[in-house]
This record gives C-alpha cells, structure tokens and sequence, in this order.
C-alpha cells in the first residue's frame, strides 16, 4: 500500500493539472493565479489532513470536492466583493458561481485541451510555452522546471510570470480556436509538444526519471489530441508515433550509471516491443489523407530505428526519408544524420565529401561525425576531428563521450598498424 | 543571399526506355543531389520536375502540342538554390544527375519580388 508520502507528489502532477485545468477555464487568465493557489491549498489540506487521519478513500474525489468548495467560496466572496464595489459583475465568475464546478473526466479533458491551445499560443516565447505547459498542463514545480531547462527557480518563475502577464494583456480566452484558424493554431500546439518531447529526450539534466516524466508527459498530452474529433488529424498520430518509437528505447539508452548508450551499442532486447507496435499502429492512423508533415517523415526514420537488421535496404530508405525532411525543412542535427546515413547506405568515402560541404565547424557533433567518418579511411584526420569536438563541447557527458571516442580510436590505430 | 534558379533541359528520347530498377536508381540519384543542397541549408525552392504532356499558346489563341518539333532540348524541370554568388550555384549545379543522361542546367539569378 502506498503512504501518503509517496501517494501526494504522484496525484499532485496528475490532480493538479485537472483541477488547474477545470478551474482555470472558468476563471480565465485573469485570475489563472488564483485557479493555482486554490488548487495548492488544496492539496496542502490533504497533506495535512491525510497526514493526520490517513489516506480517504477515494483520494481524487476528496480533492476534487475540496478544491470545488474552496473555489465556490472564493467566487462568492469575490460576486459579493464585485457586486459592492464594482458595478459590472464579472461575466464567467457570476456564471460559475450559478453553475456547478464540473470536474468530471469529459470536461476535464476540453479543459485541458482548451487550455493547450491557449498556452501553446505563438505570441509567448516557445520556451515560455514549454514551461507553462509543464506547470499548468503537466503540474510540474517550479523546480522540477528549472531543473529540466538546466536553470534556476527565479528564472523559471520570471519567464512564466511574463508569459501569464502577456496572455492576459492580449486576452488570450481559454477555448478552442475557430475552425478556420484551427490549422494554425494545431501546428502551433504539436512544435509545442514536439519541444517538449525532445527537451526530455535530449536533455543534458542528469535526472533521467524526470527527464523520461516530460517525454511521458508530452505523451499524454498528444494523446489527448487524438481524443478529440476536431483535433485528431493524420500529423497527431504521426507525432505520437514517433514519440513511441523513441520511447521505446528508453531503458535501452541508459546504462548503469545514468551513462547514455549510444544506438548501435543498445542491448535491443531492452526495446519496449509495445511501445513499438502502438507506434505503428499510430503511423498506419497518421498515413490516411493528403497531409504530409515533418512529423511524418520523422516518424518513418524513428520506424526504421526500431528495426533491428542493419541492411543496405533499410539505411537507404532512412537517407531517402532525411533526404525528404530536410527538403521540408533544414535543420542542422538532419543534415549530420544524413549523412551518416549516407555512409551506411553508400560508403564513407562519399559521406566525407558531402560532410565537408555542410561547413558546421563551430558544431561538435560535426566533428564527431567527421572523426567517425575517416576513422580506418585516415585515423590522423579522425583524431584531429574528436580534439575539435573535444575542445567544442560543453557539457561534461558530451565530453566523456568524445573522450571515449577518443580512447577507443588510439586503441583501433594500434591493432591496425 | 542571392537566389538562383537551376533550369533542367534535356532531349526527349522516345527510344530509351527505363526498368522500374533503373528508374528508381535515377530517382534516387536527384533525390541525393537535392538532400545534398537542402543539407547545406542552400535549398530555396524544391521547384517541381515537368512531364511530357503540355501545349504551348500563342497569340490569338493558338495552341499547338508542344514545342517538342521546333526545339532539340525540352525543358524538364527547375529548382532554386540561395547563394551569394553565381559560382557557388554553379558549383552545385555541377552535382546533378542529368549530365550523364546527356541533358544541361541552366544557372539564372532570381530577380526578389519587391513588396511595390
């Protein structure tokens, strides 16, 4: 049985962000602070209260009629207070006050979504999308936050202070937007997820659970897109697919000691077959209709990650589908995977000639490639390349990483000769 | 940044013929050369390749079937790569698969739409 210690920051992220949810909608950003304190208080109570008397039995339905009491009474003080000093009542509190707090799974879904489209709004900063989603949408603290984006509390609590603040200047509603902007504001939504997704997955915080917490998160509010029938479009369930590919590698990525294994090094007898399976089943969902998207293609090569062979045929398909992304879109990380794939599929000779074309020499993972590239071909310009790299990373496992590289090139120099 | 438009021409040859295997080893080649320039970052414009079927109008409305009779190269397609200088868009023109089929690309500067 699970104490309530152990009970509280669990129900906290999921309860929190319901409830925030709920009571934000009702509230509007205006008041979306008083939505957070009232939920706070709320489970402050139940950590107090359960502390004392132990768990109740049904622990959600406790907070759900807790926070539902305190918010009724804070919007009849605050009717009172507005009809004496105010002349104007304020429009959703008086409705709010007349109606019940709907806290059931159906409204608390809209909400949620609703809500997503309101913060994933592009007149907020990205990071600050990111980080309000993961307050607001996840019930991530503050610290937690900062940790992630390798910064501090102040920071974070800046960044989304100012982000609340131009929600509210710009009245921002917390609704679904209009079919014809809809579109739009979808895409704005899935980069938001996107980022959040790979701010987990790439991160260089040393915490992995709370690093595998945001991927998970992002999960689960992608999915929540598909629960809808107005947002459940062929690119969600790409974007979903590819969030299970990559997951399934997970336990596969990590050693022992919170080292990262590199891909071609991964015990694949670790890769979550499920995950793997219901990633397909979302990339057969996402290939019905006319769109094509990043999300698309980058999902097809997180597919062909999951494959195990490691044949001609499947590294020119994924040259093919990098080929086909950066048409759509540059991004330097595609172009250096690109042409690894290109050695894979072609040889490393021809790789090294279109590597040097990419002229990213201020990138360390340039010179990684490159080190990779000549090594049997010319192991003094390899190792040239890793001293590059050495000299450009930044953070400490980057520069482990490279050193080993490093170690294990002297090593193969050695046994060559 | 200058933008540049490589022209593909080549001469229709009705008497070569293609294996699927052959064609997806040509489609493959370009799409090589165009990831390569997207992987530069110097890929304005995919652009689009043309087929055969077409018709030319001229003035007072008359549509002939093609200029295939008048002229020895058709015009098979075009893409736009962003450059400073005419030699780098040379430079990469220089990579396209077309010359080995016996074709040309043509280099010409975009003029900028200006917001008049």
């Amino acid at each position: 049985m699970e104490t309530e210690e152990q009970l509280i920051p669990h129900l906290f992220r999921t309860e929190y962000s319901k409830i925030v949810a709920v009571l934000g909608r009702l509230f509007g950003f205006e008041h979306i602070e008083t939505a957070e304190d009232i939920v706070s208080d709320t489970f402050m109570l139940a950590a107090e209260t359960w502390g004392q008397k132990g768990l109740p039995a049904n622990p959600a339905a406790w907070l759900y009629t807790v926070a539902k009491n305190k918010a009724k009474d804070h919007l009849k003080r605050n009717t009172i207070f507005n009809n004496k000093v105010a002349v104007t009542l304020q429009q959703n509190a008086a409705e709010a006050y007349e109606t019940e707090i709907d806290l059931s799974g159906k409204n608390i879904a809209d909400s949620q979504l609703q809500m997503m489209f309101a913060i994933c709004n592009p007149i907020i900063p990205t990071e600050a999308q990111i980080g309000l989603s993961l307050r607001i949408l996840c019930g991530f603290g503050i610290e937690e936050i900062a940790d992630a984006f390798l910064t501090n509390k102040e920071t974070i609590n800046k960044r989304l202070f100012r982000a609340k603040e131009k929600l509210r200047h710009e009245h921002v509603k917390i609704e679904m937007p209009a079919t014809v902007e809809l579109n739009n504001r979808l895409d704005t939504v899935l980069t938001t997820l996107y980022l959040l997704f790979n701010e987990g997955y790439y991160s260089r915080s040393q915490n992995i659970s709370l690093r595998k917490d945001l991927c998970l998160e992002a999960m689960r509010l992608t999915y929540l897109l598909t629960g809808n029938a107005v947002t459940v479009q062929p690119p969600v369930y790409a974007l979903l697919a590819l969030m299970c590919f990559h997951a399934s590698r997970f336990e596969a990525r990590t050693g022992q000691q919170g080292e990262s294994i590199l891909y071609g090094e991964q015990d694949t007898s670790l890769w979550d077959k499920e995950l793997i399976a219901r990633g397909q089943q979302y990339l057969n969902k996402a290939s019905t209709g006319v769109q094509f998207t990043k999300y698309h293609v980058e999902a097809a090569i997180a597919f062909w990650h999951t494959q195990k062979v490691d044949s001609q045929q499947k590294w020119e398909s994924i040259l093919q589908l990098y080929n086909t992304l950066l048409i759509l879109e540059y991004s330097p990380i595609a172009a250096l995977n690109r042409t690894y794939a290109l050695s894979k599929a072609i040889n490393k000779e021809s790789a090294i000639i279109e590597a040097e074309k990419l002229k990213l020499d201020d990138n360390h993972l340039y010179h990684c490639l490159l080190g990779y590239l000549y090594t049997d071909i010319d192991d003094g310009s390899a190792l040239n390349h890793f001293e590059k790299a050495l000299k450009l990373a930044k953070t400490k496992p980057d520069k482990k990483q490279i050193k080993l590289y490093i170690k294990q090139l002297a090593e193969h120099t050695a046994k060559t000769n | 940044m200058n933008e540049f438009a490589l022209i593909f021409r080549n001469e229709e040859n009705p008497d070569v013929q293609f294996s699927p295997e052959q064609m997806q080893g040509i489609l493959g080649q370009w799409r090589n050369w165009i990831g390569g320039i997207a992987a530069q970052n110097k890929l304005a414009n995919p652009g689009n390749r043309l087929g055969v079927e077409g018709a030319v109008i001229r003035k007072g409305g008359i549509v002939t079937d093609g200029p295939y009779a008048e002229i020895k190269e058709m015009l098979t397609g075009i893409l736009v790569v962003r450059t400073e200088t005419l030699e780098e868009a040379v430079e990469l023109g220089k990579g396209c698969p077309i010359f080995s089929a016996g074709g040309s690309v043509e280099v010409r500067i975009v003029i900028p739409t200006t917001m008049e």
